[in-house]
This record gives C-alpha cells, sequence and structure tokens, in this order.
C-alpha cells in the first residue's frame, strides 16, 4: 500500500480518473437536455462510436484534430436529429429506437473502419494545455491543470449547462416541456422545437464524446467505446438530472477505476482478483447513491411522446 | 354509412398490418444498397438470408432457437413494462441465471433428467430473479432508477462470469494441459434440453419460451397479481390510494422480469451444442446481444406475451438469415449488426403510425356499430356493448 | 402532421444514406478476404483436385480479421497457404464473438461439404466437440487448443506463446533502466495467461531484481482501460511495457507518447510506433501445411499441433525502426537457441 502513496503514482491517479470521466461527462451532460425535456435517448453509444469512427477518419487523412473534433459535432448534430425525429416526430417507444441507433452505430462504425481503414492506424492526438499559472501549483497542477484541451472543454461545458438550463429561457422551456408538455404548449411553447433542439445537442454531445475519446486515444477500434454510452445515460439518473450531479457520477465512476487500475498495477489487488475489482466502478455507483438516498423526481414526461390535444 | 365505414376499417387494418412489414423491406432495401456498394450480389444474398432463415427444417430449427432467448427476454421485459419499469438489464440476468443455473449443475451427481432438469432450469431462474430483484429493491426502497442499476449490473455481471469462469468453475481438464480456456467441463447429460423430435438439434427450449408467453399472458390478465402490475404501472398514485402495495409490486415486476432472462440464461447452457458454459471476456459472446434484442423482439409483438411469440421468430428469422446471409455473399459481419440496427429504428418509427391507423379503424368500427345500432332502434337505450378500450390495454390489441 | 412526417422521413433516409454510401463505397482493396480458386501462380503442383474441384477452406473467428492480433494471425497463414497451392478456396466468417453463431457458422460449412473448416477460436471448442461427429468427412482444425476429444476428423493447434513471451521478457530487463516493466493483459485466461507468465518468467529470469507489474483490466475490448492501464503502469515506474490482446492499441499508443519500450504479441505491431522492440509473430502456416497435406493423404485429424519457436511457427520480429542494441539482439537469439535446445525453460 505504501507503493501508493508517493507523488508520481497519487498524480497520475487523479489525472488518470479524469481523463476517463470525460467521455462520460461529454456523453451524460448532452443526454441530461434531452431527458430534462422528456426524450429518453438509449442510443448514445451508437452516436458516441460513430463521433467516434467520423473523428479518427477525419484526423487520419487529414492530421488536424480540431477538423476531426468538427467531424465529430457534425456527425452527433445529424444522428441526434435523426434521434430526435424518430422519438419527437415519429413518437416512437424511446426505449427500443435508442437499441436500433446503437446497434445501427455500433455495425457501422466498424463497416466503415473495415472499408476505410482496416487495421488499426496510429493519430496525433489533442495537445496538451497547461494553464498558465494553475499548472505550476505542486501536485495540484500536475493532476488538474495539465491537461489536453478536450478536458476542460468537458469540464467547462458543466457550469454552462447550469447556467442554460436554470438561468435562460431556453433552460426553462426545456423544464416545462419536460414537467408538463401539455402546460407548455397551452403558453405557446413548441414542444417539438424545444425536444429536437435538446436532442441535437445530446446527439452532439455523443458525437464530440465519442471523437474526443477517439483522438484522446490516438486509435480506433471495432467497438471502441465499450458500451461508455450506456453508463453515461446511468449517470444521467445519478446525477438526478443536474449538470453538477453528472459530473460528481462521472468523476466518480472514473476515479474508482484509475484506482482499481493503480491498485492492480502495485499488486495491491491480487492478479487473481482482477475480474472482482473490475466490478468496483458499477457496485460503488450503485451505493454511493444509495447510501446518499437522494430522491429526486425525475421529469415527469420522460420517455412520454407529446401528442397536441391528445 | 355501414358499407363506407366498413370499407375504411378494412382498409386501415389491412395498411396496419402492412407497415411494419413495408419497414422491414424499407430496411432491407436500404441493405440491398449496401450489398451492391460492397460489390455483393444482394439477390442472391436475400435468397441466401430467406433461405438460412425459413428454407428448411434445419434453418427452421436455427430460427426457433435463436428465437427461444429473444422470447424468454421479451415476455420478461414486457411484464416489467407493463408495471412501469424499465429493464435494459436482460443481459445480465441471462449471465447470472446461467452461472446459477450451471454452478447448481456442477455440484450435483448424476441425477435423471427428470429431476435434475426442473433443479437446473429453476436455478436459472432464481439466478436471473436475484440478479432482478436487486435493482427492483433499489428502485421500491431506495430511490435508484432501474436503468441506472440494471447497467450497472451488467457490467458486474460479466466481471462474475469471468471470475467463475477463469477460477472456481473453470473444467480441470483445461488446468490440466495447461490451455485454460475459460469454460466449464461438460455438463451432466441428465442436464441436456431433450430434444423434441428424438433428433435433430430442435430441443425443448422454444416450447418452454412459448409456454412462459402464455403463463404470463394469464398472469397478466386472468390474476389479480397481473392486475396489480398493470394498475401500478397505469398509476402508482391511483395504485397505491387503492391500497395496493406498490413497492413489493415493482420488486415483483422486476423479479419476475429477470427471472424470465435467466431462464433464457439457463437454456442457452444446456440447449447449446457445447453443453457447457464458456466466456469470450464479454456479455454478448455468451447471450448473442439477446437481452436487447429482446426487448426490440417485446416491442415488435406490441408489449403483448402472446405476440412476443411470431415477433421474436421472425426477429430471430431475420438475425439467423443475416449470418447466412454474411457468409453466402462474403460481406462483414458488421454490415449484419448495422442492418438490424437499421430494422429496429424503421419498426419501431412506424409504429406510431401502424397504431394510429389501428385506433381509425376501431373508431370506424365503433362508428358503424352505434350507426348501424341506431338506425335499428332509434329510440331504444343507449348502447354499450362496446365500451372504450381501458386505456391500460390499448397496447395488448393484436396489431 | 403528414407533410412533417415525410420532410423527417427523407431526412433520416438522407442521412442513413450518406454513411451508408460512405461505407461501403470506400477503397475496396481489402475486397473481404475471399480468393478466389484460380490455380494462382507456381506453386502448384498438388493434385488435391484432380477432378478440377477445388479444395474449400472455411474460417470462423471472433474478431475482425485484419485485428492485427488474433483473428488475422489465421487468415493471413491460411491465405499464404493457399497462393501456394493450385485450386484452394477460402471463406471467411469473421467477427463472431457470439459463441452460439459460431457454431451455426461452423455447421453450416460443414454441411456444405467444405473440405476443411478452422475454428479458430478457445471457445468454440465445446460446440466442435458435438458438431465434428455428425460431418465424419469433414476435417476440422480448433485453436488455440490442444484437444482434438479423441476424434480422427478434428486438428487442434495452439501457440507456446510463453516461449515468445520467455524472449521478450529477457530483452525488455535488459533494456529496462529503472528496473520495472509494466504487463497490460485482458482476462488471465489461455493465451493470454500464457504469454504473460512467459514474459513475467523471462525478464525475472534475466534479472531477479526486476519488477514485473501485471494488470488484467478485465476485458479484451476496452482500449480506453488498457490505455489508463499502461499510464498506471508508467506512474509506478515501468519504462518497458508489453501486452496482449486486440485491445493493446490504446497501450501502445501511450507509450508512444511517454517514451517508453513496447513489446508485442501475436501479430507484428511494429506498424503502430518507433517505441515498439519486436513482436512475436504466430505463423500458423507451419501446421497448416501439415494439415492439408494429412487430408490429402486421407487422414482428416487426430493431430494436436503447437507452433514454437523450434518450429518456425513462432518468430520474434524486430522492428526496423527500433535501433536494438547489440548485445541485447544477442540475448535474445540466446534465448532463442536456449529454448529451442531445451537448456531454458520458460516454467510453464
Amino acid at each position: 500500500m505504501s507503493q501508493f502513496f508517493t507523488e508520481a503514482v497519487l498524480i497520475a491517479t487523479v489525472a488518470s480518473g479524469i481523463r476517463l470521466a470525460v467521455p462520460l461527462l461529454l456523453a451524460s451532460l448532452g443526454e441530461t437536455y434531452g431527458q430534462r425535456s422528456g426524450v429518453l435517448n438509449l442510443g448514445v453509444d451508437g452516436i458516441m462510436l460513430l463521433g467516434a469512427f467520423g473523428g479518427y477518419y477525419a484526423v487520419l487523412e487529414t492530421g488536424n484534430v480540431w477538423l476531426g473534433l468538427l467531424v465529430g459535432i457534425g456527425i452527433g448534430i445529424l444522428l441526434g436529429l435523426a434521434t430526435a425525429l424518430i422519438s419527437v416526430t415519429l413518437r416512437a417507444e424511446q426505449g427500443i429506437s435508442g437499441i436500433g441507433v446503437y446497434l445501427f452505430g455500433l455495425g457501422m462504425s466498424d463497416l466503415l473502419f473495415q472499408r476505410l481503414v482496416g487495421t488499426p492506424t496510429p493519430i496525433s492526438k489533442f495537445p496538451k494545455l497547461d494553464i498558465p499559472g494553475l499548472s505550476d501549483i505542486p501536485w495540484l497542477g500536475e493532476m488538474l491543470f495539465q491537461h489536453s484541451i478536450i478536458v476542460y472543454v468537458a469540464f467547462g461545458l458543466v457550469p454552462f449547462s447550469m447556467f442554460v438550463i436554470n438561468r435562460t429561457v431556453f433552460g426553462m422551456k426545456i423544464r416545462s416541456v419536460g414537467e408538463n408538455p401539455e402546460a407548455a404548449d397551452s403558453l405557446g411553447v413548441s414542444v417539438a422545437k424545444v425536444r429536437y433542439a435538446t436532442v441535437t445537442i445530446g446527439g452532439m454531445l455523443a458525437g464530440v464524446a465519442g471523437a474526443a475519446l477517439a483522438i484522446d486515444l490516438g486509435i480506433f477500434q471495432q467497438n471502441l467505446t465499450n458500451a461508455q454510452g450506456f453508463i453515461a445515460i446511468a449517470l444521467v439518473y445519478f446525477g438526478a438530472w443536474r449538470p453538477l450531479g453528472v459530473m460528481a457520477g462521472a468523476l466518480l465512476y472514473g476515479f474508482v477505476n484509475a484506482l482499481v487500475l493503480q491498485f492492480k498495477t502495485l499488486g495491491i489487488i491480487p492478479q487473481s482478483w482482477s475480474d472482482i475489482a473490475a466490478m468496483a466502478p458499477a457496485v460503488i455507483t450503485i451505493l454511493a447513491l444509495v447510501v446518499v438516498a437522494r430522491r429526486f423526481r425525475q421529469p415527469a414526461a420522460l420517455t412520454k411522446p407529446f401528442t397536441r390535444g391528445a | 354509412m355501414t358499407t363506407a365505414g366498413n370499407a375504411l376499417r378494412v382498409r386501415s387494418r389491412f395498411v396496419a398490418y402492412l407497415v411494419p412489414i413495408a419497414a422491414v423491406l424499407a430496411a432491407l432495401l436500404l441493405g440491398a444498397i449496401m450489398l451492391v456498394l460492397l460489390d455483393a450480389d444482394p439477390i442472391e444474398g436475400f435468397k441466401a438470408m430467406f433461405q438460412g432463415a425459413f428454407g428448411s427444417a434445419d434453418a427452421l430449427t436455427a430460427t426457433a432457437l435463436k428465437a427461444t432467448p429473444l422470447l424468454f427476454v421479451g415476455v420478461g421485459i414486457t411484464i416489467a413494462f407493463r408495471a412501469n419499469v424499465i429493464n435494459i438489464g436482460g443481459e445480465g440476468q441471462m449471465v447470472a441465471g446461467g452461472l446459477l443455473a450451471t454452478g447448481v449443475a456442477l455440484g450435483l451427481p448424476d441425477w435423471p433428467a427428470v429431476i435434475m432438469l426442473p433443479t437446473v432450469l429453476i436455478a436459472g431462474l432464481i439466478g436471473g430473479a436475484l440478479w432482478g430483484a436487486v435493482p427492483g429493491a433499489l428502485k421500491a426502497y431506495y430511490g435508484v432508477n432501474e436503468i441506472l442499476s440494471t447497467i450497472m449490473l451488467n457490467v458486474v455481471a460479466v466481471q462474475l462470469m469471468n471470475f467463475l469462469l477463469r477460477g472456481p468453475m473453470i473444467d480441470p481438464g483445461e488446468i490440466e494441459r495447461g490451455t485454460r480456456i475459460p469454460q466449464t467441463a461438460r455438463l451432466q447429460e441428465g442436464a441436456d434440453l431433450p430434444l423434441l423430435f428424438g433428433s435433430g438439434r430442435l430441443h425443448i427450449g422454444p416450447l418452454l419460451a412459448v409456454l412462459s408467453a402464455i403463463a404470463a399472458y394469464i398472469l397478466l390478465w386472468r390474476t389479480p397479481i397481473g392486475y396489480r402490475l398493470r394498475a401500478v404501472g397505469q398509476s402508482k398514485d391511483a395504485a397505491q390510494y387503492a391500497g395496493m402495495p406498490v413497492k413489493r409490486t415493482i420488486v415483483l415486476a422486476m423479479t419476475l422480469s429477470g427471472a424470465l432472462c435467466g431462464l433464457a440464461g439457463a437454456v442457452l447452457v444446456f440447449g447449446s451444442e457445447s453443453h457447457r458454459m464458456v466466456t469470450d471476456g464479454s456479455t454478448a459472446g455468451f447471450t448473442g446481444s439477446a437481452g436487447f434484442n429482446g426487448i426490440v423482439a417485446a416491442l415488435f409483438g406490441g408489449l403483448h406475451p402472446l405476440w412476443t411469440i411470431p415477433a421474436s421468430f421472425l426477429f430471430g428469422g431475420l438475425l439467423v438469415g443475416g449470418n447466412a446471409l454474411q457468409r453466402a455473399v462474403q460481406v462483414p459481419t458488421a454490415l449484419i449488426l448495422a442492418l438490424n440496427g437499421l430494422i429496429v429504428v424503421f419498426v419501431v418509427a412506424s409504429d406510431r403510425y401502424r397504431r394510429t391507423l389501428q385506433e381509425r379503424a376501431s373508431e370506424a368500427e365503433t362508428a358503424a356499430r352505434l350507426a348501424a345500432e341506431a338506425a335499428a332502434t332509434p329510440t331504444g337505450p343507449p348502447p354499450d356493448a362496446t365500451p372504450p378500450e381501458p386505456p391500460i390495454d390499448t397496447r395488448a390489441e393484436p396489431p | 402532421m403528414n407533410r412533417h412526417r415525410m420532410r423527417g422521413t427523407w431526412l433520416i433516409l438522407a442521412v442513413v444514406f450518406t454513411l451508408l454510401v460512405a461505407a461501403c463505397g470506400g477503397d475496396d482493396d481489402d475486397a473481404t478476404t475471399t480468393t478466389t480458386g484460380e490455380p494462382s501462380g507456381t506453386a502448384g503442383q498438388t493434385t488435391t483436385a484432380a477432378s478440377g474441384e477445388a479444395f474449400r477452406i472455411a474460417i470462423v473467428a471472433p474478431s475482425a480479421s485484419n485485428d492485427l492480433a488474433f483473428s488475422q494471425s489465421i487468415v493471413d497463414a491460411v491465405n499464404v497457404v493457399s497462393a501456394e497451392r493450385a485450386n484452394v478456396e477460402v471463406d471467411v466468417t469473421d467477427g463472431t464473438f457470439v459463441v452460439e453463431d459460431a457454431a451455426a457458422a461452423i455447421r453450416d460449412y460443414a454441411s456444405q461439404g467444405y473440405d476443411l473448416v478452422i475454428a479458430h477460436g478457445s471457445q468454440y471448442g465445446g460446440s466442435l466437440q458435438e458438431i465434428a461427429p455428425d460431418f465424419p468427412d469433414v476435417s476440422f482444425a480448433w485453436g488455440t487448443a490442444a484437444d482434438t476429444f479423441g476424434l480422427d476428423n478434428v486438428f487442434s493447434y495452439e501457440a507456446a506463446s510463453d516461449e515468445g513471451g520467455y524472449v521478450m521478457g529477457v530483452m525488455a530487463a535488459a533494456l529496462s533502466e529503472s528496473g520495472v516493466i509494466g504487463v497490460v493483459g485482458p482476462v488471465e485466461v489461455g493465451d493470454a495467461k500464457l504469454y504473460v507468465d512467459g514474459f513475467k518468467a523471462g525478464a525475472e529470469a534475466n534479472d531477479s531484481g526486476v519488477t514485473v507489474n501485471v494488470n488484467y483490466t478485465g476485458s479484451f475490448s476496452d482500449v480506453a482501460l488498457a490505455s489508463e492501464a499502461a499510464q498506471a503502469q508508467i506512474s509506478a515506474g515501468a519504462d518497458v511495457l508489453s501486452g496482449t490482446a486486440q485491445m493493446v492499441v490504446g497501450a501502445v499508443s501511450v507509450a508512444n507518447d511517454a517514451g517508453v519500450l513496447w513489446f508485442g504479441t501475436q501479430a507484428n505491431q511494429s506498424s503502430l510506433g518507433g517505441i515498439v522492440v519486436a513482436s512475436q509473430v504466430y505463423k500458423w502456416e507451419v501446421v497448416l501445411r501439415d494439415i492439408l497435406d494429412k487430408i490429402e493423404q486421407g487422414t482428416l485429424g487426430g493431430t494436436v499441433y503447437e507452433i514454437n519457436l523450434d518450429n518456425g511457427g513462432e518468430v520474434i520480429e524486430y522492428n526496423p525502426a527500433f535501433t536494438l542494441p547489440e548485445d541485447v539482439t544477442q540475448l535474445a537469439e540466446q534465448t532463442i537457441a536456449g529454448i529451442i535446445d531445451g537448456s531454458i525453460s520458460t516454467g510453464q
């Protein structure tokens, strides 16, 4: 255990937890918008995978990571629109249509990869950005302020989302549409427009999450996300539809994962218990919620398609 | 008046039947374009697909076997959905059921099949039930959302499977040979699912699945428990007001749902070619993603246990046929997965349109009858023979 | 409402269509892995198909056939062998990680009368044991495994990956300056365990003071976790890394950034970066040639094969982009020689 409490290891563990949290955070922030307005999108992982491939491929071809991110955004928006079309306009059963999108993304990203690339080929990654001043703080600077740019973007989106959801007119519309679409409709809010917007934002952030994952890893492979999109959805519930709570969930999941990896590496967790230890992030996430026992109510109209005058 | 109403009714009903079929065809058309772009012959491909799914006795057997876990899971999902609980933990529950059933089989002496088989199947049922009861209880008593807990428990289940199959439950022969393949020894023959026709590969699994669908139908619509489940699903507050134990009902819904998924896992083990449990390190390697695909089958069946039977069979056929297509024209398997996703999206997206048509048909039907009765007995009592369908049952209407 | 629906439908169709065209219209250079049965090139002296009928081989493999790892190793080998012989047809079903789907594919190929069906996945064995007796005229090969179930139409093949692992371990210990070496593994089973144990034994044999930290992430496919596991290894002082399974591409990428050395296995990973020192590569063609010869002579199974350093089935391929010190190359060659002549034991 003593090997764990060394400067290098402690710093690395915290930094690793933050990195692991980033794709989860991006995707679940996006999902938060949709769910607050009453739409459950179970297809996040499929959108992430396609965003990941798109971002990866763009960087592979051009070497420009920002273009990669942009492609991820574009793919995310397109698939977000498609998801909105399915669940808002066509009013499909949301739990199921998302599974279709997931399967489509899982297959299509792999197919695209096999046809256009073939073998995993490394690409350039996001540049690291040391925040001036802050990155020089001993310990803390290295843990928090020496990351790739996308990390700051992801965490920056937390206060931004809090502001949007809680303090803007658009946010008020989102919340009212999610709680009581009939009332919102009678006040002249277009339920469909608001939901299209939130689901598209959700898709966009899922696409960004995927592209960020691929570009941060510098590689693509079949099923790159390994179901992180589903974890991200779970974290929305963990965070009780609040950006800050979602961030807490993503960090908890990331940190426990990082801690387990570090403990395994140092032999604190014996090799033969590796799989049992790998359960820890999932179990602890559930337990944390039980212990905290917050009973936030979900948006009343979640998963319920809206029909005017129904 | 009546004739016009009838015409409308017939047309709408007819079109309603066609909607999901048209959706599948539209998805397949996209699949055909993909095949052309991949330099594969779509006609040959789809011929192979149909042949592989329905073209021979062997094909039908394969389809029935593929449909079996879909049906179990689909029925389980239906029960949960009816109580307004979303169970997306089918994957984990299947693994848990498979593991407990396998563990019990490994621990038992070589009993005759009459005792052995029920014992291990019930073990599977219990394994899945436990894995479902946990999120149920967490939801009911701790306010932990079931989507969160079922997703997390899927993660836990796969690690548990890997741990048990490479450790305590591994085939001793694998240690001896040093190959350490994470699988159990071949389980006792008493636990093999009996074959339906004495030979071939069709075992009693599909039959059990159909029976479970019928049982679920009876449970949901012919028993007080089923009424309670549906009432809680309809409105928790109203059910509470009516003095129903809402929390216990939620736990029950998840437990029943998990139990059926667990049974699916057990049937996968004892009905597999290898008659043992083996892992490739992922849940999907064992379940074939039936925990997800079963949800789709349930929806194709209108969340009605009986309609889930043909829905599972057709969906199973699509999956089996897709694999046959892949082999016949040599396209990447990923294409089949993408196509599978497209089919789901298209069918689900068109589902509301089907329901609208159906509602229009029943409205027309009612209107026609009202008109006819009004014409027959101008001064009679208002017709009460056709009360409006209770909202709780609208989705139970056969498509 | 209807107008809306129509517009929306066109939108989704457009999105989907764009993706499809992109997916399918791309480079067609590796248009799946089918090789036709044209008598290819020079080495066509075999007489399998005297009647003009092709010798048909089917491969069922769990991951993508170009995964730079396990599945690619068999597909490459079959392509090598089929190029050497006349009139060989190859069919591949890859990405079959669902065991029951693999069983269905194996059964289907067998019932279509393929001459050799290769079940390339340890997890397929249990199914094969049930299927093979139903097709006594079809030859099956199963790997990696060491059991033919006593059936005379099943071959099995395995890799002594501990041998290559041992050599890699020896080199790793020689190159490590910090005395700490990290290994990233998937799940502690089968081929992965064999390689990792051999690697560890080799490293410790070369330098008893060296520390080998082994980290099994719990997944064959989680690239992000493998990447962070590599980070953890580096923070714990490792300056040389190795790992096995398809998710290690994430770890190699981290090694690249940190300038830490990497040893690969299953396929040549030199393309992943200049820090890749060497890779243990499987050459299944060594086994396949013998299997095809046996089938021609009418023997359909019964042999357990092992590829190792001795029979040339396992080869250590050095990365030309990495300048390996002369003494380490010599040490590696001595170790290989020692394993081949039996003076060195990998401890397995």
